[in-house]
């Protein structure tokens, strides 16, 4: 049985379209703020249940119980501060009050009403030392939140219209997940995270997760991402001649989040699985160093971090390190191998990127040739 | 705005008999108080709880509307 959404219920903060015509018509008369992209998909994400149980950003109350609980109010867990940031200054400016409505957006879409139930100040160091575990600059998630305005304005939304999607194609709510997966037969679902075009390691992840279970979700996170990590639509177009050729078409549904990458590891990790049991997940693949960024996490932090929710409501599946082994002769892993060395090939991320990037196919070993191919029919592959 | 910023905290009893023995039993462990204890346990035990809870239901136009699109993109036949 697929699981109820986080909390309970399955959020739903969409504006019906009497409601909008008429709150369009007033456009003018409500205060409005500018928002980024990302807070804009963010909005979606709330309205469609996502980030259910969220309805919108954080209170202060929320914010502080998340940094240092890693749970809501209700006592439900959730590991990443949702929140709406805003320059203190261009605030006292508007004039705004707690109750008021807000309008947020982006250029001339107007993406969503808010209701201002509490606007508190961001401590940006307190914020980066608890949700990424450090606060050096160098850390892409630091590096942003270092630059956020230094007041938070938390209150429910109401979603009236999405930005460009350029991915729409692949774009479905949960509830579109929901019925599809009941559609397809499939009772439990294990949903795999991922912001990297395929390579054997991650195939044989899933598809070892996919022996126990009746369908595989491949979810890749689309979004901003820092340099060096593959494209969106290369991941897409890769992930695509995968699945053709090499996956039992019933068995696996690839689909986005949109949402960018916080690079903040074990809390990531938690709150990955989290947005996955929204989307009809019953189980979740943790492998290793997940939503990490250089070595600010140990490779199995993302794991261990799972021990601390008994009531999470998605089962974790954690995988170790997957390679190549020549005397095995076939895909394995550290729990079933005992050889190292010279004996195996690990399927190298970093090692993979170079080959791609000087152009050269990676041995068959650590990626699939019709992956490689499509992936190098891109002018640029990775993110600049 | 937000005047309660702090978890708050409640007292339950439990047997005596009962508080020694899982003193006892998180000796070692990653538990720090007996109230750590119970607290998961009992966190544990509401979840499975909700989790024989039946799952989101859809109005049947919900579902049409739904298959439909998944129907144009190609995720349904």
């Amino acid at each position: 049985m697929l699981p109820r959404a986080h909390g309970g219920t399955l959020v739903d903060r969409v504006m019906d379209e009497t409601r909008r015509k008429k709150i369009k018509g007033e456009i003018s008369d409500i205060p409005s703020i500018e928002i980024s992209d990302d807070i804009a998909v963010d909005l979606e994400n709330i309205a469609y249940g996502v980030f259910s149980p969220l309805e919108g950003f954080m209170s202060e109350n929320d914010y502080r119980l998340v940094l240092d609980t890693m749970r809501l109010e209700n006592d439900v867990p959730w590991t990443i501060p949702v929140v709406l940031d805003m320059n203190g200054e261009e605030f006292l400016k508007m004039e705004l009050r707690a109750g008021d409505t807000l309008l947020l957006k982006r250029g001339k879409t107007p993406v969503a009403l808010m209701e201002l139930e509490d606007l508190f100040k961001l401590d940006r160091k307190e914020h980066a030392l608890k949700v990424f575990r450090t606060s050096d600059p160098s850390h892409p998630g630091v590096k942003k939140t270092l630059s956020m305005g230094d007041l938070l304005l938390g209150g429910k939304i109401e979603f009236m219209e999405g930005i460009e999607n350029p991915f729409e194609r692949y774009t479905l709510r949960p509830v579109e997940t929901r019925i599809l997966f009941k559609e397809l037969g499939w009772r439990t679902v294990v949903g795999f995270q991922t912001r990297n075009a395929p390579h054997l390691g991650h195939e044989y992840v899933q598809k070892t997760a996919l022996t126990f279970v009746d369908g595989l979700f491949i979810n890749p996170v689309i979004g901003r991402k820092k340099k060096g990590d593959f494209r969106d639509e290369v991941i897409l177009k890769a992930y695509e001649a995968l699945i053709d050729r090499y996956y039992l078409k019933e068995k696996a549904v690839l689909s986005i989040l949109r949402t960018e990458m916080r690079y903040a590891g074990p809390r990531e990790a938690v709150f990955h699985a989290i947005v996955r049991k929204n989307f009809g997940c019953t189980h979740f693949i943790v492998g290793r160093d997940h939503a990490g960024v250089g070595d600010f996490y140990g490779p199995y932090d993302a794991q261990e971090i799972f021990g601390e929710f008994p009531d999470l409501g998605i089962t974790p599946v954690f995988f170790r390190r997957f390679y190549y082994c020549k005397k095995c002769y076939g895909y394995v892993n550290e729990h079933v191998c005992p050889h190292e060395g010279d004996d195996i090939i690990p399927p190298s991320g970093t090692k993979i990127r170079e080959m791609l990037a000087s152009g050269k196919i990676p041995p068959r070993e650590m990626m699939r040739p019709e992956v490689a191919e499509i992936i190098l029919g891109f002018k640029n592959p990775f993110v600049e | 705005m937000g005047d309660d910023k702090e978890r708050k905290y409640t007292t339950v009893s439990i047997p005596v008999q009962l508080y020694e023995k899982i003193k006892e039993r998180i000796e070692g462990t990653g538990f720090t108080s007996v109230s750590d204890y119970v607290t998961y346990v009992l966190r544990e035990v509401l979840a499975s709880l909700e989790e024989e809870e039946k799952e989101e239901v859809f109005s049947k136009e919900e579902e049409e509307k739904v298959k439909e699109r998944l129907r144009a993109l190609g995720y349904l036949d």
